[in-house]
This record gives C-alpha cells, structure tokens and sequence, in this order.
C-alpha cells in the first residue's frame, strides 16, 4: 500500500473543482494550474525513486483484498508516461495563456484541462480495465469539450464527428469488456493475465483480444481506424491541439502495450503478424496525408499518425530491445509532437495564414522560430544526436533481431519522407522572398515561442544524456517483456 | 417569442403539495440506499424532477429570484464531499477511499449504524443535482 501513487490524479482533480468555483478569476486559474501541475511531476519524481530501489508500487482503493478491489499500479513505463505527459501539459497550459482568448479562460478551460489530466495520468496508473474504461471516458468527455470550446463552424463539424466515433470506440470497449468477463471473471488486469492461461479454447480469446486492439486502434489512430483524426486535431486552438497530440493518442498505444503484453500476451501466432501488417499500412498511410496536405497543422496532425505506426510496430518486434525502443520513442513522440503543434500555432499566428505555400522568408524576421522549427524537424526525422534517433535506432535493432527487414526497410524509408513532409514548410515558409505586407510591423512572439523552445531543448537533452536515461528504460523493458514481474508484484504485494 | 401567462391554479397548487412529496421521496431513497434500491444518483435525479416540475409550473424569472445561487456551484461542491471521503482515509493512515462505519446511540433513532459512505453518496447526490439542472436549464434559457 502506498497511498502516493494516488495523488497524481488526486491533484489535479482537486485543482479541477477549486478551479469550478473561481471561473471568472483568471489570475488565480492560471496560477493553480500551474503550481498543481509542478506538484504532480514531484510526486511522480518520488514515486519513480521508489519503484527503483523497491519494485513496482500498488494501491487497492479502500483496502479491500485483490482481486475484489480496484488496484492502482505504478510500475516505471506508467510513472515515466505520467512526468512526460505532466512536461507536455506544462508546456501547452503556458503557451495556452498568451493565446486562448479570455472568453475560453472564463468557460471553464482550466478546470476542463485539468480533468483531462486527471484521464490520461488515471489510464496510465490503473491496474483494473473497467477502471480504465472510466479514465478513457473521463478525458474523452473533457476533450469533446476542450475541441468545441470556442464554438466556431469548423469546430462544430470536426466534434459531431469525434464525439461519435469516440462514443462507438466506447461502446466496444464496454462490449469488450463484458465478453472479457464472461470468459474469466475477473476485471483486475493481474488477475485476467493470471487466469486467462487456464481459459479453454484459444479462439474466444483471440477475438477478444482483436476486438480490444479495434477498439484501442480507434483511440490511438492506427491504420483503417485514424480517418477522425486530421480534422479534430486542426480546429481546436493550438494548445489544445498540442495536448491532443502530444496525449490522447498514446493513452491507446500505452493500452495496446498493456493489454497485449501483460494480459494477452504476443505468441498466439495471428497476433504478431496481424501487428506487422497494421503498423506497416498505418506508417504508410500516415506519410502520405502528411505529404499530401499543404496546411502546416494537418501536416503535423498525419506525422502524429505515423508515429503510433512506428510504436505498434516495436510492440509487435515484442524483443526486450524493441520494447525498450517503443517506449523511448513514445517518451520524445510525446514531447516533440506537442513541440511541433505549438510552433504551427506560431507559424501560423506569425504568417496569417496555414498554408505554407503562401508564407515566404519568415527566417529574417523571426529567426529564432524559424531554427527552433529545424531543430523539431530533425529530431522528429531521427537525426543524430537527437532523441528521435536512439528510438528509431534501439526499433531498428529490434527488428533486426526477429529477422523483419520489410518492416524496418518501410519505417527507414518513411522516415526520409518525415524529414521531406516537414522540411517543405522550412523550405516553403521561411527561406525565399517574404511574403509578409510591406512593412507590417514583427509581431512579438517571445511567449508564444518559449514552450516550444522548451519542449525542443528537452528533446535534446534526452538523445544527448540517452546513456542516463537508459536505466530507466531498461527497467520499463525488463518489466514489460517478464508480466510475472508485475502480476507478483499486484497479487502478491 | 413569451408564452402568455396561463392563470393555472390548478397545476400550482397541486405543484406546491406535491414537490414536498417528491423531495421526502428522494431523502428517503437517498438514506435507503445503504440496504435498499436506492441511493444517491436516484435521489439526485427524484429531487432534480422536483425542481423541474417548480421550474415548469412557475415561470424561470420568479424561481430565480428567489435562489441565490448557481447549479454550477453544487457540482463543485458535490465533488469536493466525495474526493473529501476518499482523502480522509488518507489522513488515518489507510488506502485511499477506506470508509469507515460504527453504531452510534442517536436521540430518536435509537442505535443506528453510521458510514462515512453516506457523505460519499451525499457527493453523488450534489452531483447528480447540479449537472441535470445545468443541462436543463442552459437549454431552457436559450433564446
């Protein structure tokens, strides 16, 4: 029993409801918010120190007996999800106050942000799947709002799609559920890995299992299921846009890993090849809107479908070097993708227009933008020496280590076509003759800039210091790949 | 467009006998729920019905004249109680969300058993009311 691993959600939920009762007092929102999210990365700092010197931590909530109760579980790939996406939601909460409008701030924005913080870092601690059906349903419904807020056309239309897809998604989850429950009788993820061993007939399984990859794939946007996602993820306001890129799609990928790692498990012979074909296609697809499109934010939306590609392929490699691979590149995904929406909001902001064949020499007026922009690029890209590259590199490895050189050879050659689909708008947007009117004054950018700058920085220092971070992903690895380590650790502890 | 004003004596009246009835329904399912169907979402929900039966026989003006505060507020509070119960476990130095029950000797009710789950349920109660009647009133005061 460790009753820290609780406050994570805790605090922001409580930030959340003060927040309900001050929603005109924009000053104190801004503050809270960001001193609850501060406080956050601290106890999950603390925790992450205690699951390395004692092993997994877990909570039964009322103290009630496991299996019969709902366990929280911090084991290391869910604490180090919870700091990244408390980095990330620092990052989108501060470029949200110089550009969210006051209107936004004082309908709720900050309460609602806050509770989709309490979702996602909820999805990844809990250790019982109804339970993290509930977390899905609580950051959906505060991100159905975070996209509508506002209420323009555009925003009206993009909703209406994602909120009923998502409702459809949640349907199948709870259908899925029900079935997983018939078959075993039990809902506590440990005790489900437990007895779905002693399950008579594979098929019933195997098509739960599949039934819950659909449903996860609809949440994470992976190939036939992503077709909801460009729309939604241009129309809200950038900081949201930020939050959304850099979170929700990760919550389904964290999913599939838990779910196919630690309950199903990969060797049912349809599971692994099945993976390598979807992840393949969704690669594949996800490019190819990202070199289609000329708007700079849907360009960066389709890269976000290409990046779960890539984690459902490591998942998929299932070798301890490929998890590990998966989860680093999942760790800077987060960070840069929100990096990469916050600076298209500046472009965008800066250009007057998102579509980068109609900016031109934006580099003399706002250099800075314009190189925090490359630098995004090339990490994104998988340049040496930054953090997209040691991901790539440990998921090649681990590709090559189960012989699967089709795979890898598309997600070398998708890469290139990342490096190409982003640097266009370099190229485009701030090289050549500037298309800016005649001397309209530089806009001031030096808040809107500073998050990105921050979340870029981050990036680097995790590719250039990866040999400290190492420790830590080598710990995710080698429980992810032994689900005894954590089924011992939730039963037994 | 305003509706002309009905002279309905009948529907009022009936209203002001009958809302009381509704509202000793809803403490009574709220304080059964512990052995009984009932609980806090339904209380929440029977006294919410009661509200709107207010709501719709009076018109909206004259009701909020006479409330002095917002629907919005009562979620907030709701979730506080709720949160509340499960941290004060926390403060006992059990798990997060340990309630906690004794029988107490009560004047009137004699001995009676007391859980720390009926201020949780109190929470969902808050809940339930503040969100139904937000919805029903931000839709019914849409021009």
């Amino acid at each position: 029993m460790n009753n820290l691993i609780v406050l994570p959600i805790i605090i922001p939920f409580l930030t959340g409801i003060f927040l309900i009762f001050f929603a005109k007092h924009v000053v104190l929102q801004r503050t809270l918010s960001i001193l609850s999210i501060f406080a956050t990365i601290f106890v999950a700092i603390i925790v992450g120190k205690q699951i390395m010197t004692d092993g997994i931590q877990t909570l039964t909530f009322g103290g009630w007996p496991l299996p019969y109760g709902i366990a929280f579980v911090a084991d290391m790939l869910a604490i180090v999800l919870v700091i990244t996406a408390n980095i990330v939601a620092v990052a989108a909460l501060i470029f949200s106050f110089s550009t969210i409008g006051e209107d936004r701030e004082k309908s709720y924005f900050y309460p609602l942000f806050q509770f989709m913080l309490l979702g996602v870092v909820g999805a990844f601690l809990t250790g019982d799947i109804f339970n993290l059906f509930v977390f899905f349903e609580v950051l959906l419904i505060a991100s159905y709002v975070l996209i509508i807020i506002g209420g323009n056309k555009a925003q009206f239309r993009e909703t209406i799609k994602y909120v009923i897809i998502n409702i459809v998604s949640s349907t199948l989850f709870l259908i899925a559920v029900a079935y997983l429950y018939a078959v075993t009788g039990s809902l506590n993820m440990a005790d489900l890995a437990q007895r779905i061993h002693s399950v008579e007939g594979e098929g019933i399984l195997l098509v739960i299992a599949i039934l819950f990859f659909l449903v996860f794939a609809m949440k994470g946007a992976l190939f036939p299921l992503y077709f909801w996602l460009p729309g939604s993820y241009t129309v809200p306001p950038s900081a949201i846009a930020a939050l959304f890129g850099g979170l929700l799609t990760k919550v389904g990928v964290y999913a599939i890993i838990r779910s196919f790692l630690i309950i199903f498990g990969m060797d049912s012979g349809f599971v692994q090849p099945f993976f390598f074909v979807i992840a393949g296609l969704t690669m594949v697809f996800g490019i190819f809107g990202a070199i289609a499109s000329k708007d700079v934010r849907s360009i960066v939306a389709y890269n976000v479908i290409v990046a779960v590609g890539f984690m459902l392929m490591g998942v998929a490699f299932g070798t301890t070097t490929a998890i590990q691979g998966t989860i680093f590149y999942m760790v800077h995904d987060m960070i840069i993708k929100a990096g990469l929406f916050l600076l298209a909001g500046t472009i965008g902001y800066v250009a007057s227009t998102h579509d980068y064949r109609q900016m031109g020499g934006l580099i003399k007026s706002y250099p800075a933008l314009g190189w925090t922009f490359f630098l995004a690029t090339l990490s994104l890209a998988g340049i040496p020496p930054f953090s997209g590259f040691v991901g790539k590199l440990l998921l090649i490895e681990g590709g090559f280590e189960v012989e699967q050189y089709l795979l890898v050879g598309i997600s070398i050659a998708v890469s290139f076509l990342i490096l190409y689909s982003l640097m266009r708008i370099f190229i485009h947007g701030f090289w050549g003759v500037s298309k800016l009117k005649e001397g309209e004054p530089r806009k001031a950018i030096g808040s809107l800039l500073f998050p990105s700058i921050f979340l870029v920085t981050l990036s680097i220092i995790l590719g250039l210091g990866a040999e400290w971070f190492m420790p830590v992903f080598e710990t995710i690895a080698k429980q992810l790949s032994d689900p005894t380590i954590y089924i011992d650790a939730v039963l037994k502890g | 467009m305003r509706l002309p004003r009905l002279n309905n004596v009948i529907l009022e009246t009936t209203t002001k006998v009958v809302s009381y009835l509704i509202l000793a329904f809803a403490i009574y399912l709220f304080l059964a729920g512990h052995n009984n169907p009932g609980g806090g979402f339904v209380a929440g929900l029977v006294t919410a019905s009661a509200l709107v039966l207010n709501y719709l026989t009076f018109d909206m003006e004259t009701i909020e004249k006479r409330k002095n505060f917002h629907f919005r507020i009562m979620i907030g509070i709701g979730l506080l109680l709720a949160v509340g119960t499960g941290l004060g476990g926390v403060l006992f130095g059990q798990a997060f969300l340990t309630h906690a029950f004794g029988m107490f000797d009560l004047p009137f009710l004699g001995e009676t058993e007391l859980a720390t789950a009926t201020i949780f349920d109190l929470g969902v109660y808050f809940v339930v009311v503040g969100v139904t009647m937000t919805i029903i009133l931000s839709i019914g005061a849409d021009e």
